[in-house]
């Protein structure tokens, strides 16, 4: 075998791989959530009173070319200890096995599954939400928009607490504690590529 | 002067029917929300508890509300004059009075801000959100708390004084003072001047 014969092949293969690479993991460089200026948080309705909680502690993996955003991925893992109220009742209240068992299930968590455009710095981001072991597959409306150096992703949407199994027994009664909860999120990120 | 048939008042002596209204509406709601409100504490966390601390709250901002019309009544309209008595006494009721206005917004005013800053916003009959005149703030709640509680237990103390006054006036003095308060009867307010028990 020529030296030739076996450089052209090797440059072609290295000059295909890297493309097939290039192609197959369009996903970008991962993003960096910048926690103190993030926030997620929700309300529910108690005999028609809002009552909002924030959860302290969270992660995200967030990958993602704003230009292409079907290569993209999210996901989400939130310390269901973490959720916080106006009143320390409620602090102590919510982790325990009733609510959100967070000593069972520590983390509720976000893995998305497909992500499209739906307009100038709009998204649609599918994916399956898993709280206290049950799953479900939602479609969160997620807005894009520059922040100085960073991206702030943000939007809210509404789940039913009982497809989740938060609130059990005697608090499944939806006339005293809504079903629906309306989730708001505010994801500061570092390093997402330009819109 | 000693027994009720001897001195029984006259229509021109009783409270307006407006103000005898309010008075006995009102002391219902308030020993009621007193109770209530000693009860609920006790709670474990439950739809029960969640239930009274809501009922709680609606009867306090109308408490509140009654209360403020009642003022207004009584600011604007003459208040039938009182059997006599020593001077300390009618001193002594002039400022349990006082003190039972204060304290009917008072006690109201400092539950609605202690739910604001607890993150509980009021909303009276579950359906009309009331405004929050202190936001969410921990610090604030738990200052509030025992502020609200303490309040409530000087009313409830001045409410104690106010029923052993017009007790001490029916069944010690016999001056009729009492039943300026009581509703009038259909047939023969004066001479059946009788004490509903």
């Amino acid at each position: 075998m020529s030296p030739r014969s076996f450089i052209v092949p090797a440059l072609l293969a290295f000059v295909f791989a890297g493309a097939g690479s290039e192609f197959a993991h369009a996903q970008p460089k991962p993003a960096q959530l910048q926690a103190a200026s993030s926030e997620i948080a929700f309300t529910t309705r108690q005999m028609g009173v809002p009552v909002e909680g924030r959860f302290g502690r969270f992660s995200a993996q967030v990958a993602l070319d704003p230009k292409q955003p079907e290569g993209g991925s999210v996901s989400l893992a939130i310390d269901t200890a973490s959720a916080r109220f106006g009143s320390a009742e409620l602090d102590a209240e919510v982790p325990k096995a009733t609510w959100l068992n967070a000593a069972g299930f520590p983390q509720a968590t976000f893995q998305s599954s497909t992500i499209k455009a739906t307009g100038p710095g709009r998204f649609d981001v599918a994916g399956k939400l898993t709280i206290k072991g049950s799953a479900r597959e939602i479609v969160v409306p997620v807005q894009l928009a520059a922040a100085g150096a960073n991206h702030v992703a943000s939007g809210n949407f509404t789940i039913r607490r009982l497809d989740f199994k938060v609130g059990e027994d005697e608090w499944a009664d939806t006339s005293m504690l809504a079903n629906d909860v309306q989730v708001r999120f505010r994801l500061t990120l570092a390093g997402l590529p330009p819109l | 002067m000693n027994a009720p048939s001897s001195h029984t008042p006259t229509t021109a002596e009783r409270w307006h029917p407006a103000s005898i209204a309010l008075h006995w509406l009102l002391a219902l709601m308030i020993v009621g929300s007193l109770g209530v409100g000693l009860f609920m504490t006790g709670l474990p966390f439950s739809p029960l508890r969640l239930q009274l601390y809501n009922w709680h709250k609606w009867a306090g901002v109308t408490i509140l509300a009654l209360s403020a019309l009642r003022l207004a009544w009584r600011l604007t309209h003459r208040a039938p004059a009182a059997p006599p008595m020593p001077r300390w006494q009618r001193r002594a009721a002039q400022s349990a009075h006082g003190a039972l206005y204060l304290l009917f917004f008072a006690v109201p005013l400092a539950g609605w801000a202690y739910s604001s800053a607890a993150g509980f916003p009021v909303v009276l009959f579950g359906v009309l959100p009331l405004p929050d005149f202190v936001g969410p703030d921990r610090e604030l709640s738990e200052a509030l708390k025992p502020l609200h509680r303490w309040l409530a237990y000087g009313l409830a103390a001045v409410v104690v004084l106010h029923v052993a006054g017009a007790l001490k006036h029916h069944f010690i003095d016999r001056d009729g003072l009492l039943l300026r308060m009581m509703p009038a009867r259909r047939r023969d307010p004066v001479t059946r001047p009788a004490i509903r028990t």
